[in-house]
């Protein structure tokens, strides 16, 4: 028995992209590694889009191409502002996407996590499946020290607690790290999987190869709430779903159900989806309060990555490419303690938090520190008004009937200025400019 | 006392499609588990060695990723894991199943010690024989016991075994000489949830494996699709039934609503009320 009481260098909670990154640089740096995931194995709880961001994980395992189940990558974005008839759309497409190394892919999450994981213990660390950890345990000093779990048996010693539990948080809150999610800073969103043979996706999408498209969807499709819709090519299938800020559901008493359903049916999203069989269907939180919601991060033992840390980007709707560099950064950060010999203090750990400040992941966050309240505050103009505002003035600016263009645009102008006042709208535009800056 | 399980990884029946077009089972993508009926034979190995003391040994057959099933066995609480994969395995049926199976189990043997009791579910969900049990018993001139309920009693010094075994019309109970080869029923036992020294052992372990080579096969013909004498002739989805339900709704007294449910069945099947008329004809005339 004597073998399970030498602590691991480092326990990680969770089998998603922040704690399979975190497992994975501490375990090829070494370190003994014990990961602990509750799903039957890596993926199996764990939903997203998905989108995945290469440059994140090519800093991680830079040859991931060659062995990573892949979908499409991405050479196509189209963001829509919807109304109920119609979608006004930006495109971006590129044949530079069609590059060596993609810059995005769509994946599936249950094959990619699945593939993470068996990566993770190829780097040499024990992952233990189907075991929930339940609390932390603490020395008299209030020191982590290691772990409880749902299986008879002692606590699992660690010389320090990665957390990368999710959304949810349960073992940080449980344990006073944290407090619980507000629900006016996390998003429930739904999605489904629509099947078609890969020709037809191709043929409708303006796809060759393994090309994909990606949509990214908002206006009265999230009926006056705070969300978003999307819709990505796989290669066989579609990812189509929704979501939107779950306090603005407890207000208006639509269901996530009704939502997609009717962004389903809209008469932009329907053709792209027809003839299609769902096969699968998913819900989950998406932690979107940004900068001002990220809590305590690090501690005597123990240190915070991915979602649980309230890491994503909601403007930019990036958080797996956040998830793995938080797993990675502090992986690195608990790397370089363990090698000088030093303590897995609340001061060392700190460092982390240094680490990241001068990454990517807290500067955008930083930047749009002001965006998720300023969208939740005026959720009614910059969700339903301004939608519908767009698509009137497309309409009134395309339809030929015999009117001519300037009365056109002063019946444009007059629409915008009756519907939302010239001050309100030059409100709107200076506190967006400033939230953006 | 040496306890070895046999089980097997199979598709998870729940999740699995026919393809529409060729109607062959499409595979890809469907998580694998354990045979259930094999847990049941694995909880009751385990019980045995909670209450007699035994070493249990996880046996399976199967593609590499059949390591899989075999860890989370060690999960439970299984002492060993021995995966028998060969490319030479590839397609086999029950008769070369049972014959490779076998000669694993007689390495097995020689390795570790010769096994007391044998165990299997009583049958896959993927292929419903119930015989590659029986064939690996015969192989090894085990005594079988088929369908078993419970095991009631267990006497290592005088080496029998009670069991109970349920068969058609009631419950019987038989007592036999070990070695034995046992086949059990579901719903026998519920699995039990390993500790966390089981899951961190099961995590650490190593799967001994061999090949066709090392259980000492020479006669490779006598392996997979070579040594298979079943063959596939079609394999069809059955198609939904069309027919729905028909709901009869009639008000009243019993009597009523009863010859109003015998109105609508005769009004739907002409044939049921003649043959009911001829019937009570020839019998109350």
């Amino acid at each position: 028995m004597g073998e399970f009481n030498k602590p691991f260098d480092a326990i990680v909670v969770g089998a998603g992209p922040s704690g399979n990154a975190a497992a994975y640089t501490m375990a090829k740096e070494g370190l003994n590694v014990l990961q602990i995931e509750r799903g039957e194995y890596a993926g199996s709880k764990n939903v997203q889009g998905a989108i995945l961001y290469a440059d994140a994980l090519e800093k991680i395992i830079p040859e991931f191409r060659d062995e990573a189940p892949l979908e499409r990558h991405v050479i196509e974005q189209r963001m829509w502002t919807m109304d109920d008839r119609s979608h006004t759309g930006m495109h971006y497409r590129s044949d530079d996407f069609n590059e060596e190394k993609p810059n995005r892919y769509t994946i599936l999450r249950a094959q990619f996590d699945k593939w993470f994981s068996s990566k993770v213990k190829e780097a040499g660390a024990l992952v233990l499946y189907e075991t929930t950890v339940t609390e932390l345990v603490r020395d008299l000093s209030g020191k982590v020290i290691g772990v409880r779990t749902d299986r008879q048996g002692s606590p699992i010693m660690a010389n320090v607690v990665v957390l990368a539990e999710g959304v949810n948080g349960l073992v940080g809150q449980r344990s006073g790290l944290r407090d619980e999610l507000a629900p006016d800073t996390v998003a429930l969103a739904v999605k489904e999987m629509h099947f078609l043979p890969r020709e037809t996706i191709e043929a409708r999408f303006n796809l060759s190869g393994n090309e994909g498209v990606v949509i990214e969807a908002m206006g009265t499709i999230t009926k006056g709430m705070t969300g978003t819709g999307f819709l990505y090519t796989n290669e066989e299938s579609i990812s189509v779903g929704i979501g939107c800020i779950v306090s603005d559901f407890a207000e208006t008493d639509v269901t996530p159900n009704e939502l997609l359903e009717a962004f389903k049916n809209h008469p932009s999203i329907k053709p792209l989806l027809a003839d299609s069989e769902c096969k699968e269907y998913a819900a989950h939180l998406i932690p979107e309060g940004g900068y001002k919601a990220i809590p305590q991060l690090t501690g005597a033992g123990w240190i915070v990555v991915g979602d649980a840390g309230q890491f994503v980007n909601a403007v930019h709707r990036e958080g797996s490419n956040l998830a793995m560099t938080t797993g990675r950064v502090a992986a690195e950060t608990v790397v370089s303690l363990t090698r000088k010999r030093e303590e897995m203090t609340a001061a060392n750990l700190a460092a982390y938090q240094k680490r990241l400040a001068q990454s990517f992941v807290m500067k955008d966050l930083k930047k749009y520190k002001g965006i998720p309240e300023l969208l939740h505050k005026n959720k009614g103009n910059f969700f339903g008004t301004y939608p519908k505002l767009l698509s009137q003035a497309m309409q009134t600016w395309f339809r030929v009937d015999g009117i001519d263009k300037v009365s056109k645009e002063k019946a444009i102008f007059r629409n915008f200025r009756e519907t939302r006042t010239l001050w309100g709208m030059m409100g709107d535009a200076f506190r967006v400019v400033r939230a953006w800056r | 006392m040496h306890i070895v399980v046999c089980i097997k990884q199979v598709p998870d029946s729940g999740q699995i499609r026919v393809h529409p077009v060729t109607n062959t089972i499409m595979r890809q993508g469907v998580p694998t588990i354990i045979n259930p009926y094999d847990l049941f034979a694995l909880e009751e190995a385990l019980r045995l060695k909670d209450k007699l003391g035994a070493t249990v040994t996880v046996l399976t057959m199967g593609p590499p990723t059949a390591a899989d099933s075999l860890r989370k066995a060690l999960t439970f609480g299984a002492d060993r894991a021995v995966l028998l994969t060969d490319r030479y395995f590839a397609g086999s049926d029950t008769l070369a199943t049972s014959f490779a199976l076998s000669m694993a189990l007689k390495k097995v043997a020689e390795e570790f010690g010769k096994p007391e009791i044998i165990f299997t579910g009583k049958q896959t969900i993927d292929g419903d024989t119930a015989q590659v049990g029986p064939g690996i018993a015969k192989r090894l001139d085990y005594n079988q016991l088929t369908y078993i309920s419970r095991i009631v009693e267990t006497d290592l010094d005088g080496g029998t075994i009670r069991v109970e075994r349920r068969a058609e019309g009631g419950l019987q109970v038989l007592e036999t000489k070990l070695p034995v080869l046992i086949t059990m029923l579901e719903a026998s036992n519920e699995m039990r949830r390993g500790s966390i020294e089981n899951a961190l052992i099961a995590a650490r372990a190593d799967v001994v494996t061999w090949n066709a080579q090392a259980v000492g096969i020479e006669d490779l013909t006598k392996c997979g699709l070579r040594g298979s004498p079943t063959i596939v002739k079609k394999v069809f989805a059955p198609t939904a039934r069309t027919e729905k339900a028909q709901i009869v709704e009639a008000e009243g007294k019993a009597d009523a609503r009863a010859a109003a449910l015998v109105e609508a069945i005769f009004a739907k099947a002409p044939a049921v009320e003649s043959d009911l008329l001829e019937n009570a004809a020839q019998h109350y005339v």
